[in-house]
C-alpha cells in the first residue's frame, strides 16, 4: 500500500515538467542576455497579464546562448547583448531574416562599492592597488566596450595587472559588489536596476569612448511558427515595453 | 591537429595548482585520518560528514561561500589583506585553498581507510619496542599504508585538475595566476574555438583515464597489509 503510493509520487515528480509543457499554446521560450533579464522580467510581467501569454525566460552570456541556439537549443527569441551575434545567426539561417532589430543600446559605466569615491579618469589613472572587473572582452559586448574605452584613455595596458574577468556582466557586477574588486566596469542598466540595492557610486563613460553596444533581438527557427513570439517581438518595440526599457538606464537607436 | 594553437600557461598552471594542492592536503589529511581511523569519540561522524560534504555540495555553493570568504571584507581574506596588502579572491593561493577544501574528500577517505586496515598493532609494537609515536608511524605505518597514500595523492591531484565551479567563481579568469586549463577549455567553447578545446579536452580524457588505470593496477599489484 505505503510502497505503490510512493510509486505514484516518483511518477509524477517526474513526469510533472515534461506534461507541463504540453498544455496550452502561448508559450515563448526567450534566451536573454544576462544584463537584460531583470528589465526583461518586467516586460514579460506586463506582457502576460496584458496577452495571457507565457514567456519562458533562459539567460546567459550573449556567447554561450549563441552557441546553444547553434547547437538545437530550442529557443523561440534570442535577446542578445550585441548585434554580431543575431547578425551571425541571421546569416547562419538559423535566426529568420529580417526579423532583427536593436531594442535598445546599453551604456558603460565605472562603478564601485564605495558611495563616497568620486570616480572618473582620475581613478583610473591613479589606480596602483586592488582590482579592476571587467567582463570577458571575448565573450561578452560589455567587456568589449570596457576594453575600447580603455584603450582609447590609453589604459589599456598600464591597468593590466589589475584587471579580473568575469564570464558575463552579471558576475562581473558581483565581484565589485561583493568587494572583491574596487572598481568594474559594468552595465547602466545593472546599477539602475530598481532591485539593485547597493548604493556605491557610478561614472558614465562617455560613448565616443567606446562603439555603441547595441543590443539586437532576433526571431529564431524554432519560433518561426509560433504566433505569440512573432506577437513579443512587437510588443518589446511598443510604448509600454520602451517605457520599461527607458528606466533601466537604456537608450534606442532613433535618438 | 595543430599543436601551435595551444597555450601551454593553463596546463602548467592547473599543475602546480594541482601539485601544490595535494601536498598541502596530505599535511592537513593525515592527522584527520589518523584520528578518524582511532577515534572513538561520538563526533567523529560529524568530522566524517564535514570531510565528505564537498563531494556532495554543487561547486557553487564553495565558490559562493568562497568569494565572500577570500575576499577583502571575508573572514579568510580581511586578515590576509591587512597583513599582505592583496587579498584571496582572484589570486593563486586563493584558488589553493579553495582546491584544498574542494579536494579534501579524495584524499582524506583513501587514507582513512588505509589506517583502518593497519590497525594499532603495528603502533603499539614499534612503541613496545622503543620507537617514539611520532618516529613509529613514519617508519612502521605510512609504509604500511602506502597504497593509501598513493590513490590519495593520485586522486586528490585528478580531482584538483579537473575543478571548474569554484574556479570560475573566485578566480577572475587571469593569464598565469587563476585561467586553468578548465577555464580555458569553457572559455575556447563559448568563442567557437572548438580546435583547441578539442586539444585540451582530449588530452585532459586522455590524462584521467590514464592516472586512473594506474590507480587501479596498483591497488590490485600492492598487498594490503593487515596484521
Amino acid at each position: 500500500m505505503g510502497n505503490k503510493r510512493w510509486v505514484w509520487m516518483v511518477i509524477w515528480i517526474l513526469g510533472a515538467p515534461a506534461l507541463g509543457g504540453a498544455e496550452g499554446a502561448g508559450k515563448v521560450h526567450v534566451a536573454v542576455a544576462s544584463n537584460f533579464l531583470n528589465p526583461l522580467k518586467e516586460i514579460a510581467k506586463r506582457y502576460e497579464q496584458d496577452t495571457g501569454n507565457t514567456l519562458i525566460l533562459i539567460s546567459a552570456s550573449t556567447g554561450k546562448l549563441y552557441a546553444q541556439v547553434r547547437h538545437g537549443a530550442p529557443f523561440d527569441i534570442l535577446l542578445a547583448a550585441d548585434a554580431k551575434r543575431p547578425a551571425l545567426l541571421e546569416q547562419e539561417g538559423v535566426g529568420v531574416k529580417g526579423t532583427r532589430f536593436t531594442y535598445a543600446v546599453g551604456a558603460l559605466v565605472l562603478w564601485s562599492l564605495d558611495a563616497e569615491k568620486v570616480l572618473g579618469v582620475e581613478s583610473l589613472k591613479q589606480m596602483d592597488k586592488g582590482k579592476l572587473a571587467i567582463a570577458n572582452p571575448k565573450t561578452a559586448p560589455y567587456g568589449k566596450a570596457a576594453q575600447q574605452a580603455l584603450e582609447q584613455l590609453g589604459f589599456w595596458q598600464k591597468l593590466q595587472p589589475f584587471l579580473v574577468r568575469g564570464e558575463n556582466i552579471s558576475q562581473t557586477l558581483q565581484f565589485v559588489a561583493t568587494g572583491n574588486a574596487g572598481l568594474g566596469f559594468v552595465a547602466k542598466s545593472q546599477v539602475k536596476d530598481p532591485r539593485f540595492k547597493f548604493k556605491g557610486s557610478r561614472w558614465e563613460v562617455p560613448s565616443s569612448l567606446y562603439d555603441p553596444v547595441s543590443q539586437q533581438a532576433i526571431l529564431l527557427k524554432p519560433g518561426h511558427a509560433n504566433s505569440a513570439a512573432k506577437q513579443f517581438l512587437q510588443y518589446l518595440r511598443g510604448p509600454a515595453a520602451k517605457k520599461i526599457i527607458l528606466s533601466y538606464g537604456y537608450r534606442f537607436l532613433e535618438e | 591537429m595543430d599543436f601551435s594553437l595551444i597555450d601551454v600557461g593553463p596546463i602548467w598552471l592547473s599543475l602546480q595548482l594541482a601539485g601544490v594542492t595535494v601536498l598541502i592536503l596530505l599535511v592537513l589529511a593525515t592527522p584527520v585520518a589518523w584520528w578518524l581511523a582511532h577515534t572513538r569519540c561520538r563526533f567523529r561522524v560529524v568530522v566524517e560528514a564535514v570531510v565528505a560534504l564537498p563531494l556532495v555540495l554543487p561547486p557553487t555553493v564553495l565558490g559562493f561561500y568562497m568569494l565572500i570568504l577570500l575576499g577583502p571584507h571575508g573572514w579568510v581574506g580581511g586578515p590576509i589583506q591587512a597583513l599582505t596588502g592583496s587579498s584571496l579572491s582572484f589570486s593563486f593561493a586563493g584558488l589553493v585553498f579553495a582546491s584544498c577544501l574542494y579536494s579534501l574528500p579524495f584524499v582524506v577517505q583513501p587514507l582513512h581507510s588505509a589506517f583502518e586496515s593497519v590497525g594499532e598493532i603495528p603502533l603499539e609494537t614499534a612503541q613496545s619496542l622503543g620507537a617514539s609515536r611520532l618516529d613509529a608511524f613514519f617508519s612502521v605505518i605510512s609504509p604500511l599504508a602506502r597504497r593509501g597514500y598513493l590513490t590519495a595523492i593520485v586522486l586528490g591531484f585528478a580531482h584538483t585538475l579537473g575543478e571548474f565551479g569554484v574556479v570560475l567563481m573566485v578566480g577572475g579568469n587571469i593569464p598565469g595566476k587563476t585561467k586553468v586549463i578548465s577555464i580555458e577549455i569553457y572559455d575556447r567553447v563559448e568563442v567557437l574555438e572548438y580546435a583547441q578545446a578539442h586539444i585540451l579536452s582530449a588530452g585532459l580524457l586522455l590524462f584521467s583515464f590514464l592516472i586512473l588505470v594506474m590507480v587501479y593496477s596498483i591497488n590490485r599489484r600492492l598487498p594490503v597489509h593487515v596484521t
